[in-house]
């Protein structure tokens, strides 16, 4: 069919545009990463009103919509004559929400690590300070994985929305062809999902290879299979 | 800033688009999700296979993507659908698949040995599963099933992308022509905190109310 | 007497291991007989081959003159008059210990709610457990979980009961209970084929022993003449393993 023909020609501009989604992809859950450890530290070790604090910061960014948050931090500023890359916006907000899920993650981990452990390591004579970063951290982190990878897969999808504050991912691309030309608009846009697909399995793939060098036998996560799911 | 109170009549009608989709798709998505859940565990081959690529498919793609196909790629096929249906469809079709995974999980968990003992007793293999196994699963998978209700209820800001008015879009039209993106999408945002916590009170007590002592553990 | 179950040549492989390998015997009408043996030979599988909760590679298991084959429609019917009693109980965790004893006749033989309740009171007090009716499985103890899976099994009126290991899961001091009424189904009349170590249970209520070891039937004998006078070598090799763990008349 002549409609593959004009597809193909453009799949080296939507491949490119999907790096976007990729970069986007890689940006946010750094930036979750960072700020949704530090959240978890807060909840599990911290006084009443840093957990309350936390706590309420964890509970508004997961249950408002990623889309409104993406407007807020996009166009917000901008009305306040603040201009902010759509890369940049995007990057905060679905970073920020996705620390709230990581954190969660995380707090999780560290919980399930026994107590006794962190006695042990204070009767030896260290800090607390010190025991949290010796001896619980390292195991809560990879602990962490298999839900950690969860929230990766489960991100990638989440990027395309991206698309609302102007970022040139893969959804805006596509959107850009059938615009032009709208007869081709069904199969731009089932090779958009079968990149997706192509991605996810990729994904999976890579980071099932990780969890399974990093994983630390004898630990088998209780909440591993039936979590739900939290992202489109 | 400042904020126009009178926004605030149009922004709860737009909620109760966003409701009405919610609702419309969670129910597909559950009905559904069922079916596929009871074909991927129980079904013989083809229907196991069938069940599992639907699956794999809606649960690999994003839901923009999903929703983009139905309501601008099914046109160009000569499939004209109201901007509703699509995103009912589009939300129901997608939650289905998350459904099942969630009933798969449920179906899975209830003891084998009952349905042995069900069985034995002489009942046929549908019977056994619609009687035994179903009515313990649906109350296992309760917490899940209210974590897909309110999940769908906020991706459901993306039907805003098809011209539709829910919360979403109502939100970014009067933000758009008064240009206070601002202080509208705080308003929308707490919004749907506002609806997320109301739900949630309700599904808590109710996952309260239909336990069973011992429902979900293997026999002591 | 008339013969009730008859099990010939029955074959069972799973994979590399041959558990059963070739079972025969008959079971008569009211006849008690308890099977023996050492773990692993085949006694659970030979169970499940009788009421095809597993299907056996070969031979033939009859009930009441009908061959028992894998066809749905006719299987059904036939597992309906046979009642199986799993060493794990298998109770419905969803339902009371009323609604698990009622569910065989409402839902399989189309009883009414009202006909099955009255059934299901009957059997509970039966097995001594009416005042427990309204409890959930987690609510009640091994014994009497076991007590009510029996009397589930006894509201479908069945010809036969097959026992599964019915006591091997129990703390020792609930075990009394469950046998005391396997006991008195016995007196009763019922027909039981019954797997269990219960040595003591075995003597006073069996009218034949079947000593299984390698998937087949080693010896078949009464109580009295297989405890005291085993003629192959291997049932008296077990006999004494088990006399010497629970030391002189087991118990």
């Amino acid at each position: 069919m002549e409609a593959l023909l004009a597809v193909s020609r453009q799949m080296p501009m939507l491949l490119r545009a999907s790096v976007l989604n990729i970069e986007l992809l890689l940006a946010l859950v750094a930036i979750g990463f960072v700020v949704g450890t530090s959240v978890a530290l807060c909840q599990v070790y911290g006084g009443r009103t840093v957990r309350t604090i936390s706590g309420v910061y964890e509970w508004v960014f997961r249950s408002i919509p990623a889309l409104v948050l993406l407007f807020l931090f996009y166009f917000g500023p901008a009305q306040f004559g603040l201009r902010i890359a759509p890369f940049l916006a995007a990057g905060l907000a679905l970073g920020l929400r996705s620390s709230a899920y990581q954190s969660q993650i995380f707090r999780g981990a560290i919980q399930s690590i026994p107590t006794g452990q962190l006695a042990a390591a204070r009767a030896l004579g260290m800090s607390r300070m010190r025991a949290v970063i010796t001896i619980i951290l390292p195991q809560a982190l990879r602990l962490s994985l298999p839900g950690w990878s969860n929230e990766f897969s489960a991100v990638v999808k989440d990027t395309t929305l991206a698309y609302a504050v102007g970022l040139n991912e893969i959804m805006r691309a596509a959107r850009v062809v059938y615009d032009r030309q709208y007869e081709l608009a069904m199969p731009v846009l089932l090779a958009v999902a079968l990149v997706f697909l192509l991605l996810t399995f990729a994904g999976n793939f890579i980071l099932g290879g990780v969890e399974r060098r990093w994983h630390i036998p004898g630990t088998e996560t209780a909440g591993g299979g039936p979590q739900a799911d939290r992202s489109r | 800033m400042t904020f126009d109170f009178d926004w605030v009549p149009q922004l709860a009608q737009g909620l109760v688009l966003t409701v009405e989709i919610t609702a419309a798709c969670v129910a597909l998505g559950a009905a559904l999700g069922l079916l596929l859940a009871v074909g991927r565990v129980y079904g013989r081959g083809p229907i196991r296979a069938v069940c599992t690529t639907y699956i794999h498919i809606f649960r690999g793609t994003p839901l923009l993507v999903q929703l983009a196909i139905l309501y601008f790629g099914l046109p160009t096929w000569g499939i004209t659908l109201s901007r509703f249906t699509c995103a009912v469809l589009a939300l129901g079709l997608n939650s289905a698949a998350y459904q099942a995974e969630y009933f798969r999980g449920a179906i899975q968990s209830v003891d084998t040995g009952q349905l042995a003992a069900a069985r034995a007793l002489g009942m046929s293999r549908w019977r056994a599963v619609g009687s035994i196994v179903i009515p313990q699963a649906l109350r296992l998978v309760l917490p899940s099933w209210s974590n897909e209700l309110i999940l769908m209820l906020k991706y459901s800001s993306v039907v805003f992308s098809i011209s539709l008015y829910d919360l979403m879009g109502v939100g970014k039209r009067l933000a758009s022509r008064h240009f206070r993106y601002f202080e509208v999408f705080l308003v929308v945002a707490l919004f749907y905190l506002v609806v997320v916590f109301l739900i949630s009170r309700p599904l808590r007590m109710l996952e309260r109310r239909i336990r069973i002592p011992g429902l979900g553990n293997s026999a002591h | 007497m008339e013969t009730l179950l008859c099990v010939r040549d029955l074959i069972k492989t799973y994979g590399a291991n041959t558990v059963l390998t070739g079972v025969s015997f008959d079971l008569a009408r009211g006849e008690t007989k308890v099977v023996i043996g050492p773990s692993g030979t085949g006694k659970s599988t030979l169970l499940r081959c009788i009421n095809r909760l597993s299907a056996p590679d070969s031979g033939r298991v009859t009930l009441d003159g009908i061959e028992i084959t894998g066809h749905e429609k006719s299987l059904n019917r036939i597992r309906t008059r046979m009642g199986f009693v799993f060493q794990s109980f298998n109770l419905f965790s969803h339902l009371t210990a009323l609604g698990n004893v009622r569910i065989g006749p409402m839902r399989v033989k189309g009883m009414s709610r009202a006909a099955a309740t009255e059934l299901a009171k009957e059997e509970l007090a039966r097995v001594g457990l009416s005042e427990k009716a309204d409890a959930y499985p987690a609510e009640l103890s091994g014994g009497q979980q076991q007590r009510v899976s029996i009397a589930r099994a006894l509201a479908m009126a069945p010809e036969l009961i097959l026992f599964d290991e019915p006591t091997s899961a129990l703390d020792p001091e609930l075990i009394g209970e469950v046998l005391d009424v396997m006991i008195s189904l016995a007196d009763d009349g019922m027909t039981m084929l019954v797997v269990s170590h219960e040595m003591g249970f075995a003597r006073s209520v069996a009218d034949e022993i079947l000593f299984m070891d390698g998937g087949t039937i080693v010896e078949q004998a009464p109580p009295e003449q297989l405890f005291t006078a085993p003629t192959q070598p291997r049932t008296a090799e077990f006999l004494r393993k088990i006399t010497t763990l629970y030391g002189g008349d087991a118990r």
